[in-house]
């Protein structure tokens, strides 16, 4: 990650905090606003997190995967829908249902990985036809089995959308237990030690995200698997002149690529809400790729990206909390239409190049042929 | 004679290579067809039924085939606005958007200009103007796009889908605010009815189906003679085909990438154009979803040939417009086209499952798309 | 040297491609500690070969013993495990990876799970200092000079231990020094009881270096020889299976005006840096300046600043005293360019477009070929029709795609639509490379009588044969300049290979004389 990128995302995060606070000083501390956006902002990106690690895992062993929100949005359903029989129709408690649920996404997320692997490298589809496949079909799929099985004649469910089990819970690290007491009595400190914590009390997929940013880092630079999958996305004949197998070694990493997707999907459907709705994934595997292209197809590049959306969601959001103190020449801001735009108009300006060039791995898109 | 055998051989071959190239397609339909039907009967339907009730619904009477046809229309032209971009070797998924914007500006144009002007306009005039707007308006909305691929190196299939959502938000702006049909009993995002000069007028008395449709019909033909017999046609193909070849050989690539993409919005802005003056009258929030991959997924099917682009629309259409028949009949969800459509896609895109399934020889090249993100 | 010290033996190998019996019964045999030259011309089959011992080819037919057991060889895994290394001709080195990671790789050595840099740095040391080849092993590939890279993959083998050393054209992209220095390492290794196939398409270079040649010809080994016991004129025969016609009529160059002057250029390459680094010179009309220089040195980068295809950053380039610096290809072409690219898949040809499309490719929107907007089929085909028949393009039909033709017949469609129009420049690129040798002796003809037609030839190759046979005046590219102009006349390789290395040297026996026959042979090879 080069200064200038880095410098624009460093930029970009500090603006987007500095209108919250400047909005909502009047009613809260600086501290207490910058640690909710913060929070949120975090768990926001966390698909957009995900959907890129999938990407950079794809790319770097030379598949192009556009096919992300079509994974994500397979695996949020079916995660769903197997979080919902296991509680409604087979019994079994809570806590198991959803935990299924989320196993179920990240394994529809594999499959989704495994088609891509079957149309890109098995048959030389062309990559971004067989992703645009993957989201077609994921489509059509949910919104068929959508309607199907719950409101499909002989549908278990009668016609009636059952509740979900519902969702992950937040994990807390206490953070607050070891710190306060050294407030002594300040109120306002003690205030401060909650809001800080509140930063790390994530749900687990939100923390398991970020976890896999560094795991994901580790394995691509550090280890033989990273070496191989970089060379099969750089020059695979070279690859395969010493030995590796770049069938092998790109099906492995699309699949990989895919259960992280699917994990993302997860987040919609088992984390953050405990329903499903056609559509749900609202572009975000397609934000993810430009994250990931940011991100320079590293790790770590890609989240500091991701963070980025995040925080112009996470603007979104916390405006929602302030809308009384927002001046009225400035109360456009307020509607969804026009702030929301903030992540799309972001990814097309980052294609572009303009805020520093990026460079994909040499073999990325081309099929490899004996 | 010799003319004669050379013209009779010709005629051979322009038969054989169309039953070839019809020949992968249709093995893809119908797997489809299979596999939808296995899936059907998982699920707990009767593929049988469904499928009849799909014939009957959108070719068993003529109020059938007019609805077919009126389906037909909107994906004539945004499949042809994909096919388009696909021979210029761009990749444009975000037809929908480019239709949307169509939509919203052919219906200004049909309800609000005469109030801008005070007085009425005579169709010959009001209509034209409607439908030429709202196809400048998707091609602008393209061409943005275009241009960006051209002279920076964006990657026109995110930047497509980003100008998707940023249509999407723009309409859902102007429908629910300044375009908003002011009515008192109106509570939806849509634009008041067009004025009646700015509607297309029906072929058949008490059938829906309008002039439109063979306009598509015309515009195919336009397109096609485009492509096959025009200098501006050879320079989107080589364009396409091989962007350095085209640079070498003197064509202004990047004026050619960015004029592609003007014609391949122009043309999805023409179906959002068409659906407003010919059919609804009006335009309301979210009548284009899916139209994007729906075009996306007819290209495709009909090789992004022009005369294969009507083919694979009027057999989507055909599905739409008989999914209400089979629904009734079978009580599936309508949505089962849009799975059984994916599928269409799945095996014409991966056209060497097929091939290996019914032991087809390949003979045409790869479509190649992919050429880096130019990040 | 006795008959046991055979250690790797191909016995009646047949590989068939698509279209092309690559191989049809291939013996080959290489004794320990020996330099094996396998000569054959483009398209004979060594590489095939190779690749089938190396196992990134399956045979159809035929057995492989590597000392004298009989082996199979299904993939580069188990090629290594014989003990075979190979070098190809383009090198299997990735660019943005270390000399250590690119060694290790597939061979990794892994300490708790994390690759270990250092202890595979230290044996490349190791190896590096036993064999007299100095690489760091902590420098990224792709900031290394070729022949440096070069190096690094004859120690990726080394590493792996290789016994049996394959090296596919080592020379093509060094100059005459750096290939000396390659010879010596060879030398050294087959001290060390390593077996080398050496392959090349070069005859100088076997008779100096193999021990023992075989030669190749459509797919099937036409025999072994003692380097002692042939001439340059015998091996040329063998490998084209006819008296080569070894005497090109080229009449003396008559030159005149200056048709194409260049001033102080500067072009950057794609990751824009100077390429080009201020480049002056004139071609004149009737004569053909050759542009030498080891691949890499600028020369691609100048010839595609020269055509439009490449933005200049400064200086002035005037044809046929017009000013078309920075101008597109479609205004120097209307000037009177012709363009013969480097890499004809790429830039030449559009290559699932018909002969006849393809033959319209620059001009197809001007009359004949179109009428305003529309274009003219059978203008068009009667123009293809017409160039097929004047430039020998072996094709059933106009009509078959570009991509069905043989690598010499594409090259004959691009010659014949840049040469049927009337011209005043023709810059040619690399314009046998990989051909046949009947192709490349109908090209050079076409280019030397383009001279003669009066116009003004710039031809850029890294073939110094092909330079010194066609060119009236040399000019040698060294890290983005010319590091001087010499009449080709009487210049001799050595001279060029030291230009070729940035060396000039004021005084030095520029002339040496040269004897006639030697230009003949290698005119062709």
């Amino acid at each position: 990650m080069d200064w200038k990128r880095f410098s624009f995302i460093a930029l970009v995060i500090i603006v987007l905090f500095g209108a919250v606070v400047m909005v909502g000083q009047s009613q809260q501390r600086p501290i207490l606003i910058i640690t909710s956006m913060l929070a949120t902002t975090i768990a926001v990106a966390t698909p957009l997190t995900l959907g890129a690690l999938s990407g950079v895992f794809c790319e770097r062993s030379g598949v192009v995967n556009i096919g992300i929100e079509g994974m994500m949005l397979s695996a949020a359903f079916f995660g769903w829908l197997a979080a919902i029989y296991m509680f409604h129709v087979f019994g079994f408690p809570i806590g198991i249902s959803i935990t299924v649920g989320a196993l179920f996404a990240v394994i529809t997320g594999g499959l989704m990985g495994l088609l891509l692997a079957v149309l890109s490298i098995t048959f030389n589809v062309d990559q971004i036809i067989g992703g645009t496949v993957i989201n077609i079909l994921a489509v059509g799929l949910t919104g068929f089995l959508n309607r199907q099985l719950f409101f499909g004649k002989g549908s278990v469910f009668g016609g009636q959308v059952p509740n979900s089990p519902g969702v992950l819970p937040t994990i807390h690290i206490p953070i607050r237990e070891i710190f306060a007491p050294l407030c002594s009595d300040s109120i306002i400190c003690i205030e401060n030690i909650r809001a800080i914590n509140r930063v790390f009390d994530q749900k687990p997929i939100a923390m398991g995200a970020v976890l896999l940013v560094f795991i994901a880092h580790f394995i691509l630079f550090k280890t033989r698997w990273g070496l191989r999958t970089r060379s099969v996305g750089e020059h695979p004949k070279a690859a395969d002149t010493v030995g590796i197998n770049v069938f092998k070694m790109r099906y492995a990493n699309v699949i990989i690529g895919g259960c992280l997707a699917g994990l993302a999907g997860a987040y919609f459907t088992i984390e953050s809400v405990p329903s499903f709705e056609p559509l749900l994934t609202n572009g975000r595997g397609f934000i993810s790729l430009a994250a990931m292209i940011f991100g320079n197809w590293t790790p770590i590049g890609a989240w500091a990206a991701a963070l980025v959306f995040g925080a112009s969601q996470a603007l979104q959001i916390n405006m929602q909390l302030f809308r009384e103190s927002i001046p009225p020449q400035w109360a456009f801001l307020q509607q969804s239409y026009v702030v929301g735009l903030a992540p799309y108009i972001l990814t097309m300006l980052i294609l572009t190049g303009i805020i520093g060039k990026t460079t994909p791995p040499a073999a990325d898109g081309v099929p490899y042929e004996k | 004679m010799q003319a004669e055998k050379q013209s009779s051989s010709l005629a051979r071959q322009i038969l054989k290579s169309a039953t070839e190239s019809s020949l992968i397609p249709f093995l893809a339909i119908l797997t489809a067809v299979i596999v939808g039907g296995i899936i059907i009967s998982i699920v707990g339907g009767n593929p049988f039924q469904a499928y009849r009730g799909l014939i009957e619904g959108s070719l068993g009477s003529q109020k059938a085939l007019s609805e077919t046809a009126v389906w037909a229309t909107p994906y004539i032209f945004a499949g042809l606005a994909v096919a388009l971009a696909f021979k210029g070797g761009l990749f444009n998924i975000g037809a929908e958007g480019q239709l949307a914007l169509g939509a919203v500006f052919s219906s200004l144009i049909g309800y609000a200009l005469p109030g801008w002007l005070g007085f009425d306009l005579p169709t010959i005039i009001h209509l034209p103007l409607a439908i030429i707007v709202g196809m400048i308006a998707g091609g602008i909305w393209a061409g943005v796009v275009g241009a960006l691929k051209a002279y920076t190196g964006g990657h026109e299939v995110i930047n497509t889908i980003m100008m998707n959502y940023i249509a999407l938000n723009t309409t859902s702006f102007l429908l629910n605010g300044i375009m908003k049909d002011k009515s008192p009993t109106n509570v939806i995002a849509r634009t008041p009815m067009i004025a009646d000069s700015a509607r297309i007028p029906t072929i058949f008395e008490g059938l829906r189906v309008h002039w439109g449709f063979l306009l598509a019909l015309l515009v195919a033909f336009f397109i096609w003679w485009l492509l096959t017999k025009t200098t501006l046609g050879f320079e989107i193909r080589t364009v396409g085909l091989n962007p350095d070849a085209a640079k070498y050989a003197g064509i202004n690539v990047k004026r050619t990438i960015t004029l592609t993409m003007v014609f391949s919005g122009m043309l999805a802005g023409l179906a959002g154009a068409i659906e407003v003056t010919g059919l609804n009258f009006r335009h309301e929030l979210g009548f284009s979803i899916g139209y994007g991959f729906d075009a996306i997924a007819i290209a495709l099917l009909g090789k992004s040939h022009p005369l294969g682009v009507v083919l694979a629309a009027i057999l989507f259409a055909a599905m739409r417009n008989g999914a209400t028949r089979m629904q009734f009949i079978t009580q599936l969800p309508v949505d089962l086209i849009s799975m059984l459509q994916a599928f269409i896609l799945l095996f014409v895109a991966a056209d060497a499952i097929v091939r290996y399934i019914y032991r087809v020889k390949s003979k045409g090249e790869r479509v190649v798309l992919t050429r880096g993100w130019g990040g | 040297m006795a008959q046991t010290n055979i250690v790797l033996e191909a016995k009646d190998i047949t590989k068939q491609f698509p279209g092309v019996l690559a191989n049809d019964g291939v013996n080959f045999n290489l004794r320990k500690g020996e330099i094996h030259a396998l000569l054959g011309e483009n398209g004979a089959g060594k590489s095939t070969l190779m690749n089938v011992l190396y196992g990134l080819h399956l045979p159809d037919k035929g057995e492989i013993y590597v000392n004298e057991k009989p082996v199979l060889i299904h993939s580069s895994n188990d090629s290594i495990a014989l003990g075979i290394g190979m070098v190809h001709q383009h090198f299997m080195l990735i660019p943005v990876f270390t000399v250590a990671e690119n060694i290790m790789l597939g061979d990794e050595t892994v300490r708790r799970g994390m690759l270990d840099q250092n202890a595979v740095a230290e044996k490349v040391n190791q190896l590096s200092k036993q064999y007299g080849m100095d690489v760091d092993p902590l420098a990224l590939v792709g900031q290394l000079p070729v022949g440096v890279q070069q190096r690094v993959e004859i120690v990726k083998t080394l590493y792996r231990d290789a016994q049996i050393l394959i090296l596919d054209e080592p020379t093509a992209v060094l100059t005459p020094q750096e290939a000396d220095d390659l010879f010596r390492i060879m030398r050294d290794l087959t001290k060390r009881g390593v077996s080398i196939i050496f392959i090349t398409h070069k005859l100088k270079e076997v008779l100096a270096i193999a021990d023992r040649i075989t030669v190749m010809r459509a797919g099937r080994t036409v025999g072994t020889v003692s380097p002692k016991d042939v001439n340059p004129e015998k091996l040329a025969t063998m490998m084209v299976g006819r008296e080569v016609n070894l005497v090109i009529l080229k009449k003396q160059a008559n030159p005149k005006e200056a048709t194409l002057v260049v001033k102080d250029l500067h072009v950057e390459d794609d990751r824009r840096y100077p390429a080009v680094r201020g480049v002056s010179f004139e071609v004149h009309a009737g004569e053909v300046l050759g542009i030498a220089g080891v691949q890499g040195n600028g020369q691609t980068q100048l010839a595609e600043a020269l055509t439009g295809l490449r933005p200049t950053q400064s200086g002035q380039v005037t044809l046929a005293g017009k000013d078309i610096t920075g101008k597109t290809p479609r205004v120097i072409t209307e000037t009177g360019l012709a363009n013969i690219p480097e890499d004809r898949q790429r830039h030449g040809l559009v290559l699932s477009y018909t002969i006849a499309d393809n033959m319209v490719l620059c001009n197809y929107y001007r009359p004949p070929f179109a009428n305003g907007v529309v274009m003219q089929p059978d203008q068009i085909d009667a123009n293809a029709r017409q160039l097929i028949k004047d430039f020998d393009v072996r094709t059933p039909s106009p009509f078959v795609p570009a991509s069905k033709l043989s690598g010499g017949n594409q090259q004959k469609v691009i010659v014949a639509r840049e040469l049927s129009r009337p011209i005043k420049l023709l810059i040619a690129s690399q314009p046998t490379r990989g051909l046949d040798v009947g192709s490349i002796e109908y090209i050079h003809s076409r280019i030397i009588q383009k001279r003669d037609e009066g116009a003004a030839v710039l031809l850029v190759s890294s073939e110094l044969d092909e330079i010194m046979v066609l060119s009236d005046r040399i000019a040698v590219m060294y890290r983005g300049q010319i590091v001087d102009i010499v009449p080709a006349a009487n210049v001799s390789k050595e001279y060029l290979g030291l230009l070729m290395a940035g060396v000039k040297l004021e005084d030095a026996v520029k002339s040496a004389p040269k004897q006639e026959k030697e230009i003949k042979v290698e005119r062709v090879f």
